[in-house]
């Protein structure tokens, strides 16, 4: 283990001991981080925004996650600070090491989201958010290599999340639509475009959660993908999940994802965790 | 504070005496045991609810601000009536629209989220089941708009 995942528990350690001011925000509405480093689920980005700060109120959040599936591992490391439950950035590090194939693929996100419309809990309308993801490859060589096109992209999305309280046997769902415009292969990883895929490509992906209790969630994503790239099919990404808020300070999530086919490895499958601290 | 914080405990003793005048005159036909009421303990469940949404209130400086010019024993009689209702009891709100009795206080978003974290806070203390709490919260949660930034 990295010294980085032991400082990341010495932080829980102490967060769990005492809980520190955290915003006024509803426990669970905040979410989780995507591995994008958008306040989410485990691979989609929601409507919600980072950290529990309300009006008037500002949140920092800080989080990894890691994905180990058959051939590969990701590895994200990132901070987000937010402000009034309005606006969201975010910056975060991603390591894919190519465990079977050898070396890794680098890339660094800025993200940013707005929240544009309805409350999450309040409205009848949906929170609706905008948001955008700057992406930059930064070792683009072996991406290049198989036919990518750019180190980098934007992605551009909007995104529906709404919470139905006392849904089903008295507890509350909360479902999500993200629409989100992109040009990237395998999220950038393997970077944007192809010689003959340059345009931006219209993906739907979707999330439900059934919060068992304001700290137990459990849920499941859907990610379309595109399949820009010649030498390697890419298909669409699916998680399921369960989500603990131990407090507004900190939440852990553990996960099993299905991430298809990468690289012309086959049936990519395997787990997914993720932790949160938040102020 | 300090000041505000005795009237407060003031006007809460004048609310229990308000109460036990009220809760005799609302005493009427028992509602269904299997509804939100009845899950909430009743005409006593809601007392003990609103007391400690009061005590919550008292010692969060983000909303107190709100209460200076408050009746809090009117306030207290009022949202025991209103939850009553709401949750199927056998009572009738006699207090304004929501929309009304907020106009001119500028609730922003942060006290409203405040609020519900305080009903969440003591209907666990309560012990009441996490089903019932959220059935509470689907009706006040439609009130938001109502409320904020009047």
């Amino acid at each position: 283990m990295t010294s980085c995942f032991k400082l990341s528990c010495a932080v829980v350690l102490v967060l769990l001991s005492a809980q520190v001011f955290a915003g006024s925000k509803i426990i669970g509405t905040a979410g989780a981080t995507s591995i994008e480093g958008a306040a989410g689920g485990g691979l989609v980005p929601w409507a919600v925004i980072n950290g529990y700060a309300s009006s008037g109120q500002w949140s920092v959040t800080g989080f990894r996650n890691q994905v180990g599936v058959d051939d590969f591992s990701l590895r994200t490391l990132g901070a987000g600070f937010s402000y009034g439950n309005q606006f969201e950035v975010s910056f975060t590090k991603q390591t894919l090491a190519l465990d079977t194939i050898g070396g890794d693929l680098r890339q660094h996100v800025v993200g940013v989201k707005y929240h544009v419309a309805g409350e999450l809990l309040y409205t009848e309308m949906p929170q609706i958010s905008i948001g955008a993801q700057w992406k930059q490859h930064q070792n683009f060589e072996l991406p290049q290599a198989v036919g990518a096109l750019d180190a980098t992209g934007i992605d551009w999305y909007v995104a529906a999340s709404k919470v139905w309280l006392d849904a089903v046997a008295g507890r509350n769902i909360l479902l999500n639509t993200t629409i989100r415009a992109t040009k990237a292969n395998q999220t950038g990883l393997l970077g944007f475009g192809s010689a003959d895929q340059h345009g931006y490509r219209l993906m739907t992906e979707l999330s439900a959660a059934l919060l068992l209790t304001p700290h137990w969630a459990i849920g499941t994503e859907f990610r379309q993908k595109p399949n820009q790239l010649t030498f390697a099919d890419e298909e669409h990404w699916r998680d399921v999940f369960v989500a603990w808020f131990i407090n507004k300070n900190t939440s852990l999530v553990g996960g099993y994802v299905d991430l298809g086919s990468i690289a012309g490895l086959p049936k990519q499958q395997g787990y997914y965790l993720a932790l949160e601290a938040t102020w | 504070m300090v000041k505000l914080t005795a009237i407060f405990r003031h006007q809460k003793l004048l609310g229990l005496l308000t109460a036990t005048l009220f809760t005799v005159g609302c005493a009427q036909p028992p509602a269904p045991t299997d509804s939100l009421y009845q899950q909430l303990g009743a005409t006593a469940g809601l007392e003990q609810l609103v007391d400690g949404v009061l005590v919550e209130i008292e010692h969060d400086p983000q909303i107190v601000h709100h209460f200076k010019d408050t009746d809090i024993a009117r306030f207290r009689r009022l949202l025991i009536e209103q939850l009553c209702q709401l949750s199927g009891g056998p009572c009738q709100y006699t207090g304004a629209s929501m929309q009304e009795s907020h106009t001119g206080f500028a609730i922003t978003p942060a006290d409203f989220d405040n609020l519900v974290n305080h009903f969440i806070k003591v209907m666990t203390a309560m012990q009441i089941p996490v089903a019932s709490q959220n059935a509470l919260l689907a009706k006040l949660a439609p009130m938001y708009s109502d409320v904020i930034n009047r």
